[in-house]
């Protein structure tokens, strides 16, 4: 049975973890999701992933749930290039130090850019008082300042000449509040 | 040739992610420098501090001029530098992902869970003088006891550890997580005896470096306690 990859492309680990299997041809089972029709709920999913989220791997037997836990699993299990998640051991650590801070950080603020700004008012049809809207700008400001100062600073990707798996994390969260019609870029050339 | 310091870390004990690297450090023996950064103090916002980490924050590792942040980071740095028992960070993928899946999981729902708890009856009050929000308190205890049961469910089931048969650096994070509102004389797992029976082992596995770095957490509680 081949690896199946059960992934809604509406979410940002999903993406991550989709755009490194393509990227490195891991040949699996493309199983889509919906989270807004909450697919996630059901009892076939529930089998696969007690976490219930997306993104979610099964192997054979083994299932996984985190896009941070499958990325780094795929990257072993298929001997990805080694830039991806170097072996040397100070440059993994710079990697796992963003795969770590981001959770709550750029993570958390770029979803609710997204949340704020598209799914609220345009899907749920409510409308967003404009200091909600204000506060997760400045967080999400704060949190793209300090990707650029502290985990990018003059280097040209986050774990120093090459592009690694934190690269890639954090794309799919900055582009998220793009999808909401947000431009994060602008004014920021880095 | 220069000598090679021996590897700085910065702690505070009060902190959670603080004391999972002290226990694994002295658990194994490694050999390093222990620097204390008072954060009630503001020790975490002078010059010096903030040259090094410019976010203020512990635990922070200083590796002959290579600095890390993130405990998770640091963890895992600490394990492979220093060749300690292959269990406590498993080589093989599937019992490694089971660590990876457990240490993503609890950077959103455990840590924030049971720090909110620690911040309310015991941070948030004393800084500012008000008594506690219970409301607030009710609502985030009972947000940590669902995680809880995530935990146990998703995770432990009947196995000993979080990952698998043996401690990893999974169960030191999540251990001192939940020990945090013991400084407040809370107990979060007392509902919850698969739980208890899980710390149990863990304190047993890392024997004494367990109440070594909880003293600075203990002598809160007494503090308190003996105020009232």
């Amino acid at each position: 049975m081949a690896l199946e990859l059960y992934l809604d492309l509406y979410s940002q680990p999903c993406r991550s973890v989709y755009i490194f299997a393509k990227k490195n041809n891991i040949p699996f089972d493309l199983r889509r999701l919906s989270l807004l029709d909450g697919e996630q709920y059901g009892e076939e999913f529930g089998k696969i992933n007690m976490i219930r989220k997306a993104p979610a791997l099964r192997d054979g037997d083994f299932c996984l749930a985190e896009s941070i836990a499958i990325l780094l699993y795929l990257a072993e299990k298929f001997q990805t290039p080694d830039f991806w998640y170097p072996a040397d051991l100070q440059q993994r650590a710079r990697v796992n130090e963003y795969l770590s801070w981001q959770h709550m950080a750029i993570r958390m603020h770029g979803s609710k850019m997204f949340w704020l700004r598209l799914l609220i008012p345009k899907v749920l049809g409510v409308e967003v008082p404009q200091d909600k809207l204000d506060a997760a700008l400045e967080d999400l400001n704060g949190s793209l300042k300090l990707i650029e100062e502290k985990f990018l600073q003059d280097r040209p990707f986050i774990a120093g000449d090459h592009i690694s798996l934190a690269d890639l994390v954090a794309i799919v969260e900055v582009m998220q509040p793009v999808g909401s019609g947000l431009d994060v870029f602008e004014g920021d050339p880095s | 040739m220069a000598t090679r310091r021996l590897v700085e870390v910065y702690l505070d004990l009060l902190s959670q992610p603080c004391r999972a690297v002290h226990i694994l450090l002295g658990c194994n023996k490694i050999p390093h420098t222990a620097r204390t950064v008072a954060l009630r103090r503001g020790e975490n916002r002078t010059p010096e501090f903030t040259k090094l980490n410019p976010m203020q924050k512990v635990p922070v590792l200083e590796d002959n001029g290579f600095v890390l942040t993130e405990s998770d980071a640091i963890l895992k740095y600490l394990v492979t530098k220093y060749n300690v028992p292959e269990h406590w960070y498993p080589r093989q993928p599937e019992r490694r992902a089971r660590v990876d899946e457990y240490t993503a999981w609890h950077q959103t729902n455990t840590r924030p869970h049971a720090a909110k708890v620690f911040i309310l009856e015991v941070l948030l009050p004393a800084q500012s003088g008000s008594p506690v929000d219970e409301v607030r308190l009710i609502r985030a205890l009972s947000q940590l006891d669902d995680t809880l049961e995530k935990m146990e469910s998703m995770f432990l089931g009947r196995q000993p550890f979080l990952c698998g048969d043996d401690i990893t650096v999974a169960d030191l994070l999540a251990v001192c997580e939940l020990m945090q509102p013991v400084g407040g004389d809370r107990d979060v797992l007392q509902t919850h005896p698969q739980l208890q029976r899980w710390r149990s082992r863990v304190q047993a596995a890392v024997g004494d470096s367990f109440d070594r770095a909880h003293a600075v957490l203990y002598a809160l509680r007494d503090r308190r306690k003996a105020k009232l």
